[in-house]
Order: structure tokens, then C-alpha cells, then sequence
């Protein structure tokens, strides 16, 4: 009997179905990256699109109809230089309030960090193929022709200046900056993607990082934008892209509150 | 140590991380989808709901579910009838036509690549959550099928076939609507179409035509055609982003669409973006059917939107009514437009009454 309790009780240690195997006695940890949204510090919320209410720097008065992004390579570099970086990415989509809180999908020991992001993807991270996105918002891909990778952002509004009360409509789309020469063909592809230094942030067992966007910002600095002239057609048009980059690197994305 | 090993084995059974207690529930024979390989390799899988897997007398029963007219009250229209195979399971007519006579106020759907709608979100304004609460629908619609679900259940009970079928399919003589929505669903998710020309040209098995290339090129040209965005790329073969658009037809809307859903009058006029598949068999086309023929449909888009509140910020040059694209550019999109139409699709012997 007792040989038979020794084989029960190994059985029972045996047949488990915790995936944990006990051999990690340092606490590691994932990280919540919460992103909030505003118009030079009014929040943005649901009720606030399709209202043609924020004025930008150049003067232009404008709704937002669609705000999207793509944000990856969520990045932890300890005091020492060690990078934890778990490669992956989240499409945001704010309207629709999907993919607001990203956990990237690392387990990091507690500590102080200097966190960054990459906006849209490198261009290692833009050539391959990913069948998520390519499901998403009916392709968020970006065709050959146009460069190829993916879409970083689409931004899609209506707007009005003072020359005229008609509506129009703006696609504000950023992708890898494609130059095509008079034939049709791809000259020149430069990565537009940023990177976003948060600054040092300590990290607990249940801390969340918010990422704060100012959408003004896109509008404003370094290059004070013109919708009139750049609400159309942007994704061939390689110059507005290199701005679009200069002024999302600039000032649109914070650190907001970090919670313990 | 004989009992010792025994009751060892016996243990290993009973301590077992699998969750199915496998209490005799019935199971019918599992069927995969015949999921052509470009799909495989670039959009996410199928959505198949945990409730409802494919079975092999699930799609059979299905089927003949979809062809026969004992669904409707006075045993007279099939599901068939308006999503016809060789309209691309869509009707031919502007409005389909139902028992009593009464004409519907949007055109029949095509059906095809279903399992691929992400958002779960079916009918012309999004009304349905899902494909099986898609089909519940139509039987008891009063200018469609005109039924009552306990009368179709109780015609499928009382047939000398129905309960036989049931059984194979759901293990159960003992008939209701809920299996009935479920086999439908099943057939409906094998309805793919993955085999049209430009199929064919992403396996690399064909070239296109100069014409259809240059079309590839219009729709893909944000300056001109810009249809991308809404009716997907070569990289998603299902031709549409399932989300709803207005796409500039009228200054006021009789229909208003999504917003009879949503209560949300930024919806209004918004529509479900149809897919670009199949377009040589479903005409006419737009939710009302208004357009006979693609030409006045790529007239549209190139002279005729109209503005109103909601209309999509994706449309272009909407003071002009359009982005005004040349006869050559027109014909060539047309040429593309039809490339990604599939005849294997619509004359599939298992999509056939």
C-alpha cells in the first residue's frame, strides 16, 4: 500500500498542467503602454470625430474621421546597456478604441529603464510579410507600386478654410517616402519611421506607461502644414512624407503618467 | 505492484489537462476548408465559432437547406432563389422579389469568402453579428421568406428526410432553428473563390493582359483610381475591408444604412464595402442595385459623388464628382475589375443544387 501511495503521489506531480516549471526565482515582468490621444490637451475621445472643431497651426479648421498607427519595437535599455525588446507591434485604432493598452510580449526584471518605440516600422521590420495587417482595415499593406511594407498611420478627416465653407476631404497617410521617376518606377525609398525616446521609467510588477499623442502636433512643427496644398495623394508624394516624419518626430508623442 | 501500475494509468487518464470531458457528445465527421494557399500565406484563418465546427453532414445538410424552399411559409422560395450560383449567389434583379410578391429596398448580397469577414458584422447595414444570426433572418422576414421559425421547424421535423440529416449532422432527431442557422452556416463558409484570373496570376501561373495591368495600376494609384483602400490589395485576396463607407451617391438618404443600426447619425448613408469578386455575375450593383452595369459604377467614382455630411474622407475631388479619369484609364480598370471575377467559383459542383 505505502508503494502504492508513493506511485500516486508521483503521478500526481508528474501529470500537471501548470506550464510553470519552477526555475525562475527572479520576478520578471510585462509592461501595460497605454495611448491616450489630444488635441494640444483636450482629450479625444469617440464623440469627437466627424466634429469639425480643431484648428491647426496653418489655420485650417478640421474633423478627424480616422486615426490609426502602427507602433512597434517597444524597447526597456537598463543602466547597464542590456536591450529587452520583444519585437512585436499594435495597430491603434483610435475611433473604434481597439488596441488602446499594448503589452508587448516580453517579461523584463523590475528596475529603471530608458523606454523607447519605433512609429510604423523600420525598414528591417517593413520587408516582411505579416498576415495580420495584411487583414487589417482591408489591407493596411501598402502596394508595390507605392513602395511596398506597410502603412505607419492614416489619418482621414474633412476640413474647411476661410477662402470657402465646402468640405474637404484629407488623407493624411504615412508610409515609407517613395520617389518615383517619370517612368512610374521606384527611384528612391527612404524609412521614415521614428524613433520615441519616453525617458527613464521604473518599472514595477504592474506598471503602465502612458503614451500621450498630441494630433496637433502632426500639423505644426518643424513644418507648419498646409492642408490646403497637402490633403491629397500624399503616399506618392515623397517630400510631404520626409515632413510628415520631421513633424511626427517632433513633439507628438509624451510620456504621460506612469502607475505602479 | 501489478495494482500499482494499474492505478498509475488509471491516474494518468483521470489527471488530464484536456478540458473536454468527452461525455458522449456526438461528433460528426470534421471537415477543413479547401483554403486556397495565397490565402494561407497572407490573411488571417477563417473564423470557424467553437460552437459551430465544420462537419462534413453539417455542409450537406447545409446545402440542401440553401436549395430548398421548405424555409419559406408557403413552401415556395429557397435561399437560392435570391442567391442564385450563377449570379455569384446574389439576384440578378435590382431588388429580389418575395412569397407574397413584395419587392425587398437593397440588392441581394453576393456570397462568397464569408469565413473571412473579420468583424463579424453581415448585411448591407451590419445588422447581423454573425453568419448564423445572418440566416435567422430571411425565413421570417415578412417580404422575404414570410415564416415563423416554429412552422419551418416543424415542416423540417415532420419531413420523412430532415430529422435523419439532423442527426448526422448534430446528433439529434430533435430539430431547431439554431442547427438549422448553424448547417446553413457551414455550407455557406465553404462558398470560397479563390480561382479567378488574377488568382491565377498571383500563383504565377498566367500573365495579365496589358490592359488589366494598366487597371491593377489605376486602382492602385492614389491619384486615380485610389480603390485600395477600401477594396483591399493583391495582398488581400478577399477584395474588401468589410467596413461600412458612404461612397457618395446621394446628397439625402431614403436608406440610411448603418445608422438604422447604430443609432448614430455619423452613420448615415454608410454601407457595407461588397467585394470586388465576381463582378462579371452580380450585377447590378450598390446596396440598392442602382448601377446595371460596372461602366456606370466607374462613372461614378470618376464623375458622379456627391457630397454629403458623412461621406468617407477617402473619396477624391469630391467638388468635381470625382477624380475624372481618362476612357483608356476607365476600360483598363474595367478589364481589371472583371480579372477577379471566378467561373470555377459559380459552376462548382458542390455549390450546385
Amino acid at each position: 500500500m505505502k508503494k502504492i501511495a508513493l506511485i500516486l503521489m508521483m503521478a500526481v506531480a508528474f501529470v500537471s498542467c501548470n506550464d510553470d516549471d519552477g526555475n525562475a526565482p527572479i520576478e520578471n515582468v510585462t509592461v501595460d503602454v497605454n495611448f491616450t490621444h489630444n488635441w494640444d490637451g483636450d482629450a479625444i475621445e469617440n464623440a469627437d470625430f466627424d466634429v469639425i472643431q480643431y484648428t491647426n497651426a496653418h489655420g485650417e479648421t478640421l474633423s478627424l474621421s480616422k486615426l490609426v498607427y502602427l507602433i512597434s519595437d517597444v524597447t526597456f535599455t537598463n543602466a547597464s546597456g542590456e536591450v529587452f525588446d520583444a519585437g512585436d507591434y499594435t495597430l491603434v485604432n483610435v475611433r473604434e478604441g481597439s488596441n488602446l493598452t499594448f503589452t508587448p510580449q516580453i517579461e523584463i526584471p523590475e528596475g529603471t529603464y530608458s523606454v523607447s518605440f519605433t512609429f510604423g516600422f523600420d525598414d528591417e521590420d517593413n520587408d516582411q510579410n505579416y498576415q495580420d495587417l495584411n487583414s487589417a482595415d482591408g489591407g493596411w499593406n501598402v502596394p508595390v507600386i507605392l513602395g511596398g511594407g506597410y502603412h505607419y498611420m492614416r489619418m482621414e478627416g474633412k476640413y474647411i478654410d476661410a477662402s470657402s465653407p465646402d468640405e474637404t476631404n484629407y488623407q493624411y497617410h504615412t508610409i515609407r517616402a517613395v520617389d518615383l521617376d517619370d517612368q512610374g518606377i521606384i527611384s528612391t525609398l527612404t524609412d521614415t519611421s521614428f524613433e520615441v525616446n519616453l525617458g527613464q521609467v521604473t518599472i514595477g510588477n504592474t506598471t503602465n506607461i502612458e503614451v500621450k499623442m498630441n494630433v496637433a502636433e502632426w500639423f505644426k512643427n518643424p513644418n507648419t502644414w498646409d492642408l490646403t496644398q497637402l490633403y491629397t495623394m500624399l503616399m506618392p508624394n515623397y517630400n510631404a512624407q520626409i515632413m510628415m516624419s520631421g513633424n511626427g518626430a517632433n513633439g507628438v508623442f509624451s510620456l504621460g503618467n506612469v502607475t505602479q | 505492484m501489478k495494482y500499482g501500475l494499474a492505478l498509475f494509468l488509471l491516474l494518468f487518464t483521470l489527471i488530464s489537462c484536456n478540458k473536454d470531458d468527452g461525455g458522449g457528445a456526438y461528433t460528426a465527421t470534421p471537415l477543413n476548408l479547401e483554403i486556397p494557399s495565397f490565402f494561407e500565406e497572407n490573411i488571417l484563418p477563417p473564423i470557424i465559432p467553437e460552437d459551430n465546427p465544420m462537419s462534413v453532414e453539417g455542409v450537406a445538410l447545409g446545402k440542401k437547406l440553401f436549395f430548398d424552399p421548405i424555409l419559406s411559409a408557403n413552401n415556395t422560395q429557397s435561399c437560392a432563389d435570391c442567391h442564385s450560383p450563377q449570379n455569384g449567389f446574389s439576384d440578378a434583379r435590382q431588388f429580389s422579389i418575395g412569397i407574397t410578391g413584395e419587392a425587398g429596398n437593397r440588392n441581394s448580397m453576393p456570397l462568397q469568402n464569408l469565413a473571412w469577414n473579420y468583424n463579424g458584422k453581415f448585411f448591407w447595414d451590419g445588422r447581423a453579428g454573425s453568419l448564423e444570426n445572418q440566416i435567422f433572418e430571411p425565413v421570417t422576414n415578412p417580404i422575404e421568406m414570410a415564416n415563423t421559425w416554429p412552422n419551418a421547424v416543424a415542416s423540417l421535423q415532420n419531413s420523412t428526410e430532415y430529422p435523419v440529416l439532423f442527426d448526422d449532422a448534430f446528433g439529434t432527431t430533435t430539430i431547431d432553428s439554431t442547427m438549422v442557422s448553424k448547417a446553413i452556416a457551414q455550407f455557406m463558409r465553404t462558398l470560397i473563390s479563390g480561382n479567378s484570373r488574377f488568382d491565377q496570376f498571383q500563383r504565377g501561373e498566367i500573365e495579365l493582359s496589358p490592359s488589366e495591368a494598366n487597371g491593377l495600376n489605376v486602382f492602385l494609384d492614389e491619384s486615380r483610381g485610389d480603390c485600395f483602400h477600401c477594396h483591399g490589395n493583391p495582398l488581400n485576396p478577399l477584395w474588401t475591408d468589410n467596413i461600412f463607407h458612404n461612397n457618395g451617391l446621394d446628397e439625402f438618404f431614403i436608406d440610411k444604412g448603418l445608422s438604422n443600426v447604430t443609432g448614430d447619425p455619423r452613420d448615415d448613408g454608410k454601407f457595407k464595402t461588397p467585394s470586388l469578386r465576381n463582378l462579371a455575375f452580380t450585377a447590378p450593383y450598390m446596396h440598392d442595385g442602382r448601377f446595371e452595369t460596372l461602366d456606370e459604377v466607374i462613372n461614378h467614382y470618376s464623375e458622379g459623388l456627391v457630397y454629403s455630411e458623412t461621406i468617407d474622407p477617402l473619396m477624391k475631388a469630391v467638388g468635381e464628382g470625382g477624380v475624372h479619369l481618362s476612357e483608356e484609364d476607365k476600360a483598363d480598370l474595367k478589364a481589371f475589375l472583371l480579372s477577379l471575377s471566378d467561373p470555377s467559383f459559380i459552376n462548382n459542383p458542390d455549390f450546385q443544387n
